[in-house]
């Protein structure tokens, strides 16, 4: 098992490398240049001066293979250096938004458990039934959805709606303050995106529930269950749903790292000041040093959570050989 | 399936099996997929009819008729620059189609060809491609496309690099664990002890035994570029003004006008909403028809 760890540890390495050279050569093809856009944006004189200046500051006038030999190095002293736009510490910048974000992605998560695991069974317990294709149908709703346009729906249906019984219409904060300060102000906010995102989110959890249950109320053991006379309730809820369980979970923690990147378009809905937010930004402003410390923010976390889902797989699933 | 109903009634004594009765035994097993069909059609035909089903040129703007909420005149109202929105919206799925088809095909095919030499060739070759594809997975579908789109810019034909590239490795993984199988099959080896060539034993003889991933990962494809491309062009970062596409048609007035004009955000997600709804019913079919193990579940 330690092994087989160590093992898994040891093959995240060279991911992690190859994403950071990739995030490099991309944002390097990039023919924008931030002390362009920086200086002779909109139309205002850019004196070459300056421009040449800011660029041998950013050090953007270095070979390239200095500036890659300085971005890798980075990364090893946990120096992601500071902002090409801002002139503040991409790790500052990072850290403001970054609570937002996480709470955002921890109740979409939720959102979408709550969702997915009753219907998830349901559908599988009513197979081929008209309960069945409800569920389905709403959990592929779920995916065409776009979340972007659940966002605005939830906020044309909250101004309308408020206006109706409250007689003012109310909208979700624009501030943020942390769930420790305001917990109220902090809920009122980020439920609604979190709500769009874990529908969405739920619905391929949903068919993962429902495939895992169907697989397990086709095993002999459950036929036993039946056969003994328990009711299907119990066999249901008691026999199948815990075994079913195990890929359900896989799916989740995968969602979860991908939502920490997929919430790029519900910030920009809602107008919240996160981690996908900051990422347009960025990349609309050419700012190499945050875009890439972004990305691979992104990326470490879901190589990461793939290492945890993959060794709590092995660790609850003993019939997983470690190879 | 198809070849039956094209061969005559050669053989007395079997029945010939028309083209109807797969469409009528289609809707009884698939009534989903059947859907999913129905929306596909009409959505070509929309795309394809644009010019006699829209009403109004989709981009000529009109300030007599801002804001226009729907009416005879103006089936489903009209925006902020006075646009007929089902004009826009008939026009738009001409864009959604040009770029689901463009990314499903080349991205699907890309991963076919990259999936099955990697396969066949194993060794070396295998494992660094596993490896370049274990990084290109690690990146967020959105993240990698809206990092593309910062280096080759915006518009339809950028839009279209931007998300096929990320769907080349995905389909690339699929098709090469079939692959893998097909490879330790006796008629490869076969096929190579006749000797004939790398070039054509891929073709030949491993290719079309992994139509069904490939398949599955095409028609799974075509509803997750659309909604894509809607994604992208919402941020601003994909399809430009003054093309009519429906996830630009959500961007700019859609927000600020949601409460006085609420027909503006509303068809055109609708519009995306159906359109990804039915790719998606007929993927599920698809895979349910294609994927034996799959059959009983989905």
């Amino acid at each position: 098992m330690y092994g087989y760890i160590v093992k898994r540890l040891l093959m995240l390495l060279p991911t992690l490398i190859g994403a950071a050279i990739l995030v490099f050569l991309l944002l390097r093809l990039v023919p924008g240049d931030i002390c362009l856009i920086k200086f002779g944006g909109e139309g205002a004189y850019a004196d070459p001066e300056q421009i040449k200046q800011c660029q041998i500051n950013l050090g953007l006038e270095n070979p390239i293979y200095v500036q890659f030999w300085d971005y890798m190095k980075g990364f090893f002293v946990l120096d992601l250096g500071t902002s090409m736009w801002t002139g503040k510490d991409v790790t500052y910048e990072i850290g403001v938004r970054f609570e937002l974000s996480l709470q955002v992605a921890i109740m979409a998560t939720l959102t979408s458990i709550v969702i997915a695991i009753p219907l998830g069974v349901i559908s599988a317990a009513k197979q081929n039934t008209m309960v069945d294709y409800v569920v389905r149908g709403f959990s592929i709703a779920g995916i065409a959805m776009p979340s972007f346009w659940l966002g605005i729906l939830m906020i044309l249906g909250l101004l309308i709606g408020t206006q109706e019984f409250m007689g003012r219409p109310w909208m979700p904060p624009i501030s943020f303050k942390s769930i420790f300060d305001d917990p109220a102000h902090n809920i009122s906010q980020l439920i609604w995106p979190a709500l769009a995102t874990g529908y969405r989110y739920s619905a391929v959890a949903t068919r993962m529930t429902r495939s895992a249950m169907l697989e397990v109320l086709g095993e002999d053991y459950v036929r036993t269950a039946r056969a003994k006379g328990l009711i299907e309730k119990v066999i249901v809820n008691k026999h199948a749903l815990k075994n079913a369980m195990l890929p359900v979970v896989t799916i989740i923690g995968i969602e979860f790292a991908f939502l920490m990147g997929g919430l790029v378009v519900t910030e920009q809905v809602f107008n919240l000041n996160g981690l996908g937010k900051l990422f347009v930004e960025s990349v609309t402003q050419s700012d190499y040093t945050l875009t890439q410390a972004l990305v691979m923010l992104v990326v470490t976390i879901f190589v990461f959570m793939n290492f945890v889902v993959d060794v709590l797989y092995a660790w609850l699933d003993p019939r997983i050989r470690y190879s | 399936m198809s070849t039956m109903d094209a061969s005559p009634e050669t053989n007395t004594g079997f029945k010939r099996v028309r083209i109807t009765d797969h469409i009528g035994r289609m809707v009884r097993r698939q009534p989903l997929g059947t859907g999913g069909a129905i929306v596909i059609i009409l959505m070509v035909f929309m795309a394809v009819f644009a010019e006699f089903i829209a009403p109004y040129d989709p981009e000529a703007n009109s300030f007599e008729h801002m804001l226009v909420a729907p009416s005879m005149e103006f089936l489903l109202g009209t925006d902020q620059f006075g646009r007929d929105l089902f004009s826009r919206i008939v026009y738009g799925a001409r864009t959604a189609l040009f770029v689901g088809f463009a990314c499903a095909l080349v991205g699907a095919f890309g991963g076919l060809i990259l999936g099955v030499a990697s396969a066949y060739f194993g060794g070396w070759f295998d494992l660094i491609m596993q490896r370049i594809i274990d990084v290109f997975m690690a990146f967020p579908l959105i993240i990698m496309a809206l990092a593309i789109v910062s280096i080759f810019g915006t518009g339809t034909d950028k839009v279209i690099i931007a998300i096929t590239i990320p769907f080349v490795p995905r389909c690339a993984r699929v098709v090469r664990s079939s692959a893998l199988a097909i490879r330790e099959m006796p008629y490869v080896d076969a096929a190579r002890s006749i000797g004939y060539g790398h070039m054509r034993i891929i073709m030949k003889h491993i290719a079309p035994n992994v139509l069904a991933p490939f398949l599955i990962m095409l028609t799974a494809f075509l509803g997750e570029a659309i909604l894509l491309e809607a994604s992208l062009s919402y941020l601003g970062m994909g399809v430009q003004e003054p093309t009519p596409a429906w996830g630009l048609m959500l961007q700019g007035g859609a927000e600020e006008y949601a409460e006085s004009a609420p027909w503006v955000p509303i068809w055109p997600g609708l519009a995306i909403t159906i359109a990804v709804f039915g790719f998606n019913l007929f993927g599920d079919a698809v895979r349910d028809i294609l994927d034996p193990k799959l059959r009983t579940r989905g």
